[in-house]
């Protein structure tokens, strides 16, 4: 198991290096960031002196080998914006999204589980058709939209939900008013991971129900709730462990948006204010981070998977 | 592939996926058509009429420099379906060459290619896409080029897949001993036969590029006003007042854009299902 684990993240580690260095060619083509801050009032002299501080004079491959030795020892750098180090910023940012990414999951996951299975039993009925259709339905909202929607409804016309932030300002916070912001940005992520995860799970849970063993459960004279319960739901969780790891980079993507909807002080509002004013090294830091985060998820996907499914040998 | 009669036929017995074929040839005659039937020009203000609310001269009200809506709406789904349908083109094509190549050729070809494409999907789908649009020019060909270069993996692992279990079959091992030229093998026998789950994946590539656009020019950072897109209409309500007072400079081309996506999603499903050899009742 454990030479299998290794063999994984050896795997994994080339990946990683390669994301990084398609990040960095791809900045290097942007043009240095020097070139947003050049004015009349920035002689030709201090723009030099910045560029040399910042090793913005070097090739691009010894800017890269600086930066991933830099890494290697656990320093991302300083943000070009506010100067403070990168992990600082991330570290501080990082909370609250995962908050949000783990609650849309949670709350997507339990939309999407029962939706599934259910439209599953019902095949080619009309609460099959139904089911789907509103799977369809909810994949195909643009997130910015339902949540402009959700915004018109609970905040414009009901006033019953704050539409940004994470707490309100000039109060203490606390629990309860963290979780009324919570409720419109969980929902459209929420909206989006059910969307596309019902149909999985559906199809997930009907081919387990052609299986043999699920026909002799129903021969044996078990009843749809046990063959259901007891056999072909516990076996159609081993594909729905591969979707939940696939959802990593769809949540993060998906929290680049809705945070800048609802100006949710996380990874995503920073990360998308440092692409527009080219603060490389936090958009770095951040890719980097993600990059991660999602081999990372991928290698748990696998790990769980050859845990669970013994037919998947380890070596 | 099977049978296009019969397809057609199975496609037929989804109701639902007929209607949203019907409803996806309108619009995008109309979308085609745009120059010929929309009343205004989308771009030209008049400052007559700014800010007006539905009326029977413009139908879908004017913005707030006095650009007629409806005619904005128009142009917009002409752009967006562009982009998507170009996108996919772009996508389709690189994602079936590499797919060919790392399928058939094997060995170290296929890891290279495998591992750039493992790449490409751990990446943060959205940020890859932010940063090149931030770097590159925010425009109407950047937007399209991003998207058809980004949107290629899942298209890749889905022809090498297929080629993978086509080159154990009999007929190709008997194009094999019988001598025929690899190009031949490649392109008359078996790309046409992996061409069948690669429409049905392009319609939700079609699907998903539209969404993308529409997030990015939401965003600001996709198509760049005058030029109307389905998505830089929707960031127009992004201001609270817009939003509350206004709902015809964005409702419309919400509801467009979502008509739009549901509808190409389940002429896919209903497609999937329609060349399915498993399915035979």
């Amino acid at each position: 198991m454990l030479k299998y684990i290794l063999k994984k993240v050896l795997l994994a580690l080339p990946v990683l290096i390669g994301i990084t260095m398609i990040d960095f060619a791809l900045m290097s083509l942007a043009g240095s960031p020097i070139d947003m801050m050049t004015g009349p009032r920035m002689s030709q002299e201090a723009i030099a002196l910045r560029a040399a501080e910042w090793g913005l004079d070097q090739p691009v491959w010894k800017q890269y080998l600086g930066w991933m030795g830099d890494v290697l020892q656990g320093n991302l750098g300083y943000s070009y914006e506010s100067y403070e180090p990168v992990t600082k910023i991330i570290g501080e940012k990082l909370g609250p999204t995962l908050l949000l990414m783990s609650a849309s999951l949670v709350v997507g996951l339990l939309i999407a589980i029962p939706a599934g299975v259910y439209s599953a039993i019902h095949r080619y009925r009309k609460r099959d058709y139904a089911v789907v259709t509103a799977s369809f339905l909810s994949s195909s909202i643009p997130s910015f939209f339902l949540a402009l929607i959700l915004v018109y409804i609970f905040h414009v016309k009901l006033g019953w939900l704050p539409s940004s932030g994470m707490t309100t300002p000039n109060t203490g916070g606390g629990m309860l008013d963290v979780l009324r912001h919570m409720v419109m940005p969980v929902l459209v992520l929420a909206v989006s991971i059910s969307g596309s995860n019902i149909r999985y799970v559906r199809s997930a849970v009907l081919e387990i129900l052609e299986m043999d063993y699920v026909r002799t459960a129903t021969a044996k004279g078990l009843g749809k709730r046990l063959v259901v319960g007891r056999h072909a739901w516990r076996n159609a969780l081993l594909p729905i462990v591969t979707v939940i790891g696939m959802q990593v980079p769809m949540l993060f993507g998906g929290a680049v948006i809705v945070e800048q909807v609802f100006s949710w002080p996380g990874l995503g509002l920073e990360t998308f204010s440092a692409i527009t004013s080219r603060d490389y090294p936090v958009v770095m830091g951040v890719c980097l981070l993600s990059a991660v985060v999602v081999l990372a998820a991928n290698l748990l996907t696998d790990i769980i998977y050859a845990l669970v499914d013994p037919t998947i040998r380890y070596d | 592939m099977r049978n296009m009669a019969t397809i057609w036929k199975r496609f037929c017995r989804h109701r639902l996926a007929e209607a949203c074929l019907v409803i996806l040839l309108v619009l995008g005659t109309m979308a085609i058509l745009a120059p010929l039937i929309a009343p205004y020009s989308p771009t030209a203000p008049d400052m007559k009429a700014m800010n007006k609310p539905p009326s029977a001269a413009h139908i879908l009200g004017t913005d707030k420099i006095g650009r007629d809506m409806y005619s904005r709406v128009l142009y917009g789904m002409r752009v967006s379906l562009m982009v998507g349908a170009l996108a996919t083109v772009i996508s389709t094509a690189v994602g079936v060459a590499l797919g060919l190549v790392a399928g058939y050729f094997g060995g170290w070809a296929d890891r290279l290619i495998m591992s750039f494409t493992d790449m490409v999907m751990s990446f943060p789908y959205i940020l890859l896409v932010l940063v090149a649009a931030a770097i590159f020019q925010p425009g109407l060909w950047t937007i399209i080029l991003i998207l058809g270069l980004v949107n290629w993996p899942g298209v890749c692992r889905l022809v090498r897949g297929n080629v993978l279990s086509l080159r154990e079959t009999n007929f190709i091992r008997s194009d094999v001993t019988a001598g025929m030229p690899r190009r031949f093998i490649l392109l008359s026998e078996i790309l046409p036969n992996t061409l069948a789950p690669v429409l049905v994946y392009g319609t939700s590539v079609f699907a998903l590029s539209i969404l993308d656009e529409a997030a990015l020019s939401f965003l600001g950072q996709g198509v760049q006003p005058p030029m109307a897109s389905l998505g830089n209409l929707l960031g127009a309500a992004q201001s609270l007042s817009t939003l509350t007072g206004k709902p015809w400079l964005w409702l419309p081309a919400g509801v467009v854009v979502i008509v739009l996506v549901v509808c190409i999603n389940l002429v896919g499903d209903a497609l999937r299902d329609a060349m399915d050899p498993r399915n035979s009742q």
